[in-house]
């Protein structure tokens, strides 16, 4: 029971912009280039729900989307666990900032997109999907620990489950106290049974030494040290170069989570 | 087959009712309310809250300092009571710091931290106060960090952060960690405090009630905000556990609206399904159902219809927000520890404030205290998003 095979991948970065465009740059096709990042499209949202969405939401269905269409599977089953640092910061400003206006004119939209499961509840709407969704935080350490919750329910329960990692950065002035240098996203779609969707094979680990796997291009290091959701490049990498390989990534003070991939 | 139950070995609620979780037994026993108009801040808002007493006196200091903030000032006050750090400590002993994972629901953390900010930012420049921490505070997964480093553990720690549900769901994910063998025992709780955004929030969405809540009453208007932490220590059940067991969980997502309930319950139903199919037990075994029952006009409608679907009429039903108001990420918590309470006191508590329930609506509620033998209980929690968690408890030999 330790054993998850990846279906699907979504990315969405500046300079890695899809899946493909992201494992060029990750297997040195082309090197890497933090240009604008095209905008995310929430293309599955009715155009109501569209309009009230933020980038936070747009980035996180984005990449849910892209894995799901790479897996080619019906989303309206699949439990999806979402791991995000810190949410959608940009809610909280304008919520805070209202907060010291006279009469404290809270928005009700902005309220109940406040909560850090409202991803979950649009992916959920936008796909008719009935299954279990969780959010949620583990500061830094948030993907490993979305992997990990990803991992503990597709085992317990023996099925597919959609992982969404994604954080971006926050709006002056919290920007000064949360460094977050670029947006990031990853989806991950993964099934605890081997079927002919396979791109790679996970054996996943708990470790107690902290000896985290790094990437030996200064850039995409930087982007992976300046994003939670980012800390999940060096599984992307093994993915992209389709070579048996190991990986740690940090769970912080519970030591950390050692990943060994096949192709 | 029935899925491998868990034990609480220990469990500590706080809450508007008081510190520990005798507190919360006599109020409840008592009829005893918690909630008071809105005396938060300065708050200028005409609703009721359930507010615990004394957290503004009470800053966190030395190495803990950096979180001191409302949320987890709350945390510690929790952690304090029924002696729940001793058993902790023994725990560590028994499996080892590492291997006690920490699962803890918030929704708003200590987003009180930042709304204090933001009333001292720089008039010129709009930047923060030196003293502000981000991390230590607002950020949702510090009341999980708190908590690991209060009870010295070295385990995963996660926040689970699902609105309405988190700290329901937080049993969930601590049990599959623990079948992952990510884990051995699980300290899983909630903490949630009273904060300008939430009450204003609620406020905005006309969902706060001017009045004592009263679920299920044909004159319910809405909820009060409460804050609560609540903790519970789980290890894996003993053959003759006499101890409360968490026998099953369902967790389902309504596909429906970011801030309103599906109205025939269809998703909840779903909940309440999967925590009778993972104990493998009957509707009619369940002796007592711990509603949600924020006392908002369409969450209780829509509650009932699921319930109904499930349980039918008679199971006896009551939400107990009218003790606590609603504790948001700690109501799963909170409400599991009554339901624990239930379970060993031969209590079902009534549903305090409400007089005339609604001739709409069809379970089992019941208005007054009953003394009698609970057996299984279910506990209900639901939240924005959609998102719906049933958590089933018993207690052998109860």
């Amino acid at each position: 029971m330790n054993t998850l095979h990846i279906e699907g991948v979504g990315l969405m970065a500046p300079g890695l912009a899809g899946w493909p465009d992201g494992r060029a740059v990750l297997i040195g096709e082309r090197p890497y280039v933090a240009e604008a990042m095209p905008a995310a499209s929430a293309a599955l949202l009715p155009a109501n729900e569209r309009r009230r969405t933020t980038a936070t939401v747009k980035l996180a269905l984005h990449v849910a989307q892209e894995a799901i269409l790479q897996a080619d599977i019906d989303p309206s089953t699949v439990p999806t666990v979402l791991a995000s640092s810190g949410g959608d910061s940009e809610v909280v400003d304008r919520i805070c900032a209202a907060l010291i206006l006279p009469d404290r004119p809270v928005s009700p939209t902005h309220f109940h997109h406040s909560v850090h499961n409202t991803p979950a509840g649009y992916w959920a709407i936008a796909n008719r999907c009935t299954a279990t969704s969780l959010s949620l935080s583990a500061y830094d350490d948030s993907f490993a620990a979305g992997l990990m919750e990803a991992a503990a329910l597709a085992w317990t329960d023996r099925t597919r489950v959609l992982l969404v990692a994604y954080d971006l950065p926050l709006p002056f002035p919290l920007s000064e106290r949360r460094e977050i240098v670029a947006p990031f996203a990853v989806a991950l779609v993964l099934n605890p049974a081997p079927t002919e969707r396979r791109l790679a094979t996970l054996r996943l680990e708990r470790r107690a030494d902290q000896s985290v796997s790094r990437l030996d291009d200064a850039r995409l290091e930087a982007l992976r040290l300046g994003n939670p959701a980012a800390r999940g490049l060096p599984l992307l990498w093994a993915i992209a170069h389709s070579t048996a390989s190991r990986v740690t990534l940090s769970t912080g003070e519970s030591g950390g989570l050692e990943l060994e991939i096949k192709p | 087959m029935a899925i491998k139950p868990l034990a609480v070995a220990a469990y500590t609620v706080t809450n508007a009712l008081g510190r520990g979780v005798a507190a919360s037994l006599a109020a409840l026993r008592r009829g005893e309310s918690g909630l008071r108009p809105c005396d938060f801040e300065d708050a200028a808002l005409s609703t009721w809250i359930g507010r615990v007493a004394g957290l503004e006196e009470e800053p966190l200091e030395d190495e803990f300092a950096p979180f001191d903030c409302r949320n987890n000032r709350l945390a510690r006050l929790g952690l304090e009571q029924d002696r729940f750090g001793a058993a902790v400590r023994a725990a560590r002993e028994r499996h080892g710091a590492d291997r006690i994972g920490i699962f803890i629901g918030t929704s708003t953390s200590g987003i009180g931290a930042t709304e204090h900010a933001y009333r001292q930012r720089d008039p010129v420049t709009g930047r923060l106060p030196d003293h502000f921490d981000y991390q230590h505070t607002h950020n949702l997964f510090s009341a999980a960090d708190f908590t690991r480093r209060w009870l010295a553990l070295r385990g995963v720690a996660l926040a689970v952060s699902t609105a309405c549900s988190s700290s329901a769901k937080a049993f969930a994910s601590a049990y599959r960690h623990m079948r992952a063998g990510f884990c051995d025992a699980a300290v899983v709780g909630g903490v949630d405090s009273l904060c300008l955004t939430t009450l204003y929030g609620f406020n905005a969405l006309e969902l706060a009630s001017s009045q004592r809540c009263r679920p299920w009453d044909a004159g319910r208007d809405g909820l009060n905000v409460g804050e609560a932490a609540g903790f519970a220590l789980l290890e894996w059940a003993e053959p003759d556990d006499a101890r409360p067991l968490l026998l099953g969980y369902g967790e389902s997502s309504d596909a429906h609206h970011m801030s309103a309930a599906h109205p025939e319950g269809t998703s909840a139903a779903l909940a309440m399904q999967q925590a009778l199919a993972r104990a493998e037990l009957r509707s009619e075994q369940v002796d007592y159902i711990n509603l949600h029952g924020t006392a908002t006009p369409s969450n209780d409608a829509a509650e009932d219809r699921a319930v109904l679907r499930v349980f039918g009429p008679d199971t006896p039903c009551s939400s107990t927000k009218g003790w606590t108001g609603h504790t948001l990420g700690a109501a799963g918590i909170t409400e599991a520890a009554f339901v624990w309470l239930c379970l060993e006191h031969a209590l079902i508590p009534g549903m305090l404030n409400t007089r005339r329930i609604d001739p709409n609506l069809g379970v089992g509620v019941v208005l007054d205290n009953r003394e009698r033998p609970v057996r299984t209980a279910l506990s209900n929690s639901f939240g924005f998003g959609g998102t719906n968690c049933s958590l089933l408890f018993g207690r052998r030999g109860a």
